[in-house]
């Protein structure tokens, strides 16, 4: 269980968090510390002899905003921290008699965004208004997707890692219930001193898809995942960003426990969760709440809560007190929304540049996340944990798949030194794949010198070391520099396991007793002496005809 | 010269019998003499001579040979956006107010409509007065007073202006036309766009055209008609509509009397007229036959209850944070929305707005609001099965009877006088066709009636053809100078007639 657990968590190690909560330095290795995880997988032998035993259901909420150049109904652009109320369009402040013109790109995105997760695209949705006072909201309604959406009925598949090292991969499925267009919301900034509240419109009016997903999860932790699998697909697509902490990935979990084989029980919603990690502690506290408040006996209210982020708990949100009446009712100035399934199907008359046209989007599909890995894995015979890593990381795949050409080291070693002293070094000081001083190319070179046997495998990460600090510099160079080739003159080589070997006698005895594993450890002294740059295979050979 | 149609007009400036500055005189000058009946609220006269003499210069270099139109006078609906006036636009006087010294809105785009009228060199008169967003059948409930009807006086809207863009959402631009004695034209839905209008019903609402001929109507709806980007509901015009024929034959017509519109409280006057331009078209041999609407009766409260529920949702923005009067009260932002918009609405719209959330509630909306689409949808069934067993238009009355006088209109509230009013003309509304109001003859009190043309949806030509037709042949008596200046203001028999132009 704990092993499945920690490795999970290394699929979300490399999430980019920009939350300010977390020192760059934590990020190398993270774990997610679920206070009770209680996973399917894991709970099922606990399961079988404890039937009744609470779980926890969990469905997703997600809002995403739609990486588009201008907003979804007016020509204002989309920019994230631009100074605030600069992007209004008349359209987006409600002036009265401004009507709402649909942003094709928003609608591609959501359609692209619809394949991509399996679902039936709907050839006509229809657009409604949801009514609601708030300051942020200039219309007094959002215009969404209530009846009909653009998207129904698809399948997000995401993975765990389990087993006991881990690599074994679980995979999972989500359904998704549908993806609507709608528009986002202005932001409030409440100053409680001088109790105020300003208005910022610049995100009034930007696309935003919305995601259903159905209570097909049981802890934070395959929330985390299939979140997680979302935001890599997205940002495959170009859809979205995928940026939680810039918002443009909301995500709002609706949290319920039950007896299996029982109804669902009442559910809590809860919101303010900025990231994946966030996430999975906010539902596994959630989960562990309303075990909690029905085994003291209580009711689990039917609420929205916000997760606090410093004390790892949720809250009842005040401001959604008392039943909310939305009074939907159709958007009466936009006609149903009708996309075509391919150019045939075109009406004489339509524009093909106007329309949207499905079948010329599949063809445009890139290759999806979980595709890339199998393919990674059955190229290059790498593991599939090592994939993971690959993917999660933007620009790794390309990089890693750069340095193989220049290099004859098999993927399966190279891909060590991809995963761990690049990525490593790069998490260390915050930095993406493209920012790296070392290039695909310069570490194919110290690589090839690696293997070639110039070098040592403990002097190549020094000369990584080294590399990484003096950017520019080539493997060959700092080798030169500090003399750090390997040392094969045999004479020099004997002198100095002659020295070893008559220094440690117990060890001699020991392995003339037939202890061959202590011949490792006078092979160490040697490196030792030679700072790491004794040809390993002389020196083997050398010390067991010492030894013998 | 006043009483000329738009292409006599147009004709008499480019042959330089009159200039623009001299026409756009004669009118500010009309308008001022008419003051008393509080048709305008603005009166843009420093911008309307620069337009005109704007308009001169282009008569002078040749270029009008560009235009159809050289000059055409506007006056807008105060429901317009337009931002060359620093006007009162907006029907919420109330909630707009502040934004703009002294006291009023000035919305800060022109609206398509408006655009493409200053395209074509049309001047600007002003503002015309209207109830609060529209919402009445009499001009009773505005913020600037009622307004009277020129024929109890004189004849503004048949002297001062060439034509008016109204907003027709029910009857608005029809019922005015018909108890003021012009033209009144209710495109077909789509045809005109709404981008700048504010909405009362988006579904229903129309730009309406009111002028002094029919053919006036078809160059203004031949400008006016087409694609906007900027409204989505528009439809691509079906022809570019220019002028109409001159002599059109009705004998392959077939003219649809509905039975339904022998409605209750239609007045002997109007029936007359219906049944004399029945035999008309007959006499000319057009095919004149009694057709069935039978929904009609319920469309008058499927109306109300979509209109409440769009203007519920539609007045939504108007919470005093962006633009418009903003309370005092400050003691939380639902305190403020609700004393803004209590202080910012009037009787009629708040009582929209209550019926209409209450229609819209989860729990009633499929009980009233679904039900009253469904109606809609057999309303709008029952014109298409009638225009697809042949019949080509449809001849009705436009108003149950002349222009009631203001005490008595008054003496009904609000939402039944809109009940009354738009009996004969929201049901092509709530179907989206063109229809047309032709003024038809004076009652024995000397005030208009008007008869009304329904025909199906684009068939706007074919329709105002017919109209035409209709036009040259129903006697309407032109208004001269003389009756103008017939001052009747000491005449204690007509000041009860002071009602009714608008909405």
């Amino acid at each position: 269980m704990a092993a499945s657990c920690v490795a999970a968590s290394e699929l979300l190690q490399n999430m980019k968090l920009i939350s300010g909560f977390y020192p760059k330095a934590s990020c190398v290795i993270r774990r997610i510390s679920t206070t009770n995880a209680r996973c399917d997988g894991q709970a099922q032998p606990r399961a079988k002899s404890a039937p009744q035993q609470l779980v926890g259901v969990v469905g997703l909420e997600i809002h995403a905003q739609i990486n588009s150049s201008t907003k979804l109904f007016s020509g204002s652009s989309v920019r994230f921290s631009a100074p605030p109320n600069s992007l209004v369009s008349l359209f987006d402040a409600s002036l009265p008699g401004t009507l709402p013109v649909l942003n094709k790109r928003c609608v591609e995105a959501a359609v692209m965004t619809g394949l991509a997760l399996n679902c039936t695209i709907n050839r006509k949705s229809l657009f409604d208004r949801k009514h609601y006072f708030y300051a942020d909201l200039p219309a007094g309604y959002q215009i969404t997707q209530q009846r009909q959406p653009i998207a129904v009925d698809g399948m997000l598949t995401y993975s765990l890692l389990g087993g006991k090292k881990r690599s074994q991969v679980i995979r999972k499925n989500v359904q998704i219930k549908q993806i609507q267009l709608e528009q986002d919301s202005g932001k409030s900034l409440h100053d409680d001193v001088r109790s105020q509240t300003l208005i910022d419109l610049n995100r009034a009016g930007v696309g935003l898809m919305e995601l259903v997903m159905e209570p097909d999860m049981s802890c934070g932790e395959e929330a985390a995942a299939a979140v997680r699998e979302l935001q890599l697909i997205l940002q495959a697509l170009g859809t979205c960003q995928g940026n939680m902490s810039e918002g443009q990935l909301r995500v709002d979990a609706n949290v319920s426990v039950h007896r299996p084989g029982e109804p669902l029980g009442v559910r809590t919603e809860v919101k303010n969760i900025n990231s994946a990690r966030y996430l999975a502690r906010a539902i596994d506290y959630e989960i562990q709440r309303q075990i909690d408040v029905l085994q003291r006996g209580g009711t689990v209210q039917n609420e929205t809560r916000a997760y606090d982020s410093k004390s790892g708990e949720t809250i009842p949100m005040r401001d959604k007190e008392g039943l909310q009446d939305y009074r939907f009712m159709p958007e009466p100035n936009l006609p149903p929304l009708i996309v075509y399934e391919d150019n045939a199907s075109l009406p004489t008359g339509i524009d093909a540049c106007q329309a949207v046209v499905v079948q010329k989007i599949k063809e445009g599909l890139p290759e999806l996340p979980s595709v890339k890995r199998d393919r990674l894995v059955q190229t290059y015979g790498i593991l599939p944990e090592h994939s993971f890593t690959l993917v999660n990381e933007d620009g790794l795949v390309e990089y890693f798949e750069e340095a193989l050409k220049a290099t004859k080291k098999e993927p399966r070693k190279v891909i060590g030194w991809v995963t761990n002293e690049l990525l490593g070094h790069l998490k260390q000081q915050d930095l993406s794949v493209s920012q790296s001083p070392i290039s695909p190319s310069a570490l194919a070179e110290l690589l090839e010198l690696q293997e070639t046997g110039h070098i040592s495998s403990s002097v190549a990460k020094q000369v990584f070391q080294e590399m990484w600090r003096s950017s520019g510099k080539t493997a060959q160079q700092i080798i030169q520099e500090h003399d750090l080739g390997l040392v094969s003159d045999t004479t020099q080589l004997h002198s100095i396991c002659q020295k070893v070997v008559e220094s440690h006698p117990d060890e001699v005895h020991a392995i003339r007793n037939g202890n061959k594993k202590v011949l490792n450890k006078l092979m160490g002294l040697v490196q030792k002496e030679t700072k790491g740059r004794a040809d390993p295979v002389l020196v083997r050979a050398i010390l067991q005809e010492k030894t013998s | 010269m006043l009483s000329l149609t738009l292409k006599e007009v147009s004709l008499a400036l480019r042959e330089g019998r009159i200039s623009p500055t001299e026409l756009c005189k004669k009118c500010l000058n009309r308008i001022k003499k008419t003051q008393h009946l509080n048709a305008y609220i603005t009166v843009t006269e420093e911008l309307a001579l620069k337009q005109a003499q704007q308009s001169e210069t282009r008569l002078l270099q040749g270029l009008e040979s560009c235009f159809d139109l050289v000059f055409l006078q506007v006056s807008l609906k105060v429901l317009w956006m337009e931002s060359l006036l620093l006007s009162r636009t907006t029907s919420a006087p109330r909630i707009s107010r502040q934004l703009v010294p002294p006291r009023y809105y000035t919305p800060p785009y022109n609206a398509t409509m408006v655009q493409k009228l200053l395209d074509q060199g049309a001047i600007l008169m002003g503002k015309t007065n209207m109830d609060e967003f529209a919402m009445g059948a009499g001009s009773t409930d505005g913020t600037f007073g009622p307004v009277k009807n020129p024929w109890s006086y004189a004849a503004p809207y048949r002297d001062t202006f060439t034509f008016t863009p109204q907003k027709n959402t029910g009857g608005s631009t029809r019922n005015p036309g018909a108890l003021c004695g012009v033209v009144a034209l209710k495109p077909t839905y789509g045809l005109l766009s709404r981008h700048g209008l504010i909405p009362l019903v988006n579904s229903m609402d129309v730009p309406g055209i009111l002028t002094r001929s029919v053919n006036d109507a078809a160059i203004a709806l031949g400008i006016l008609q087409g694609l906007d980007v900027r409204d989505s509901t528009t439809v691509p015009a079906p022809s570019s509509l220019a002028e109409l024929p001159e002599n059109f034959d009705v004998k392959n017509i077939c003219v649809g009397i509905p039975k339904e519109y022998h409605a209750p409280g239609l007045s002997e006057e109007t029936l007359a007229q219906w049944s004399r331009v029945a035999d008309l078209f007959e006499r000319a041999g057009a095919q004149v036959k009694q057709v069935s609407l039978p929904h009609t009766q319920y469309s008058i409260v499927c109306y109300h209850v979509l209109c409440h529920a769009e203007v519920a949702s539609n007045m939504a923005r108007f919470d005093g944070l962006e633009y418009g009067h903003r309370s005092e009260t400050d003691s939380s932002t639902e305190a403020m929305y609700a004393s803004t918009r209590h202080e910012g609405f009037n009787d009629v719209v708040r009582g929209r707005i209550l019926s209409g959330n209450y229609f819209l509630l989860k729990q009633n909306y499929q009980h009233y609001f679904v039900k009253a689409q469904k109606v809609r949808r057999l309303i709008a069934d029952d014109f298409r099965n009638v225009f697809s067993s042949g019949v080509d238009v449809l001849l009705t009355p436009t108003t149950l009877a002349d222009a009631a006088c203001y005490q008595d209109f008054t003496q009904e509230d609000n939402r039944t006088r809109s009940a009354q009013e738009d009996v004969f003309t929201q049901p092509s509304n709530m179907a989206g066709l063109p229809a047309v109001s032709v003024p038809t003859a004076l009652s024995r009190r000397g005030l208009p009636i008007g008869l009304q043309l329904v025909g199906p949806a684009l068939h706007d030509k074919k329709l105002l053809s017919v109209a035409q037709w209709m036009e040259q042949r129903v006697g309407f008596p032109s208004i001269s100078d003389s009756d103008y200046s017939r001052e009747s203001r000491n005449d204690p028999r007509m000041t009860k007639r002071e009602q009714t132009s608008a909405v």
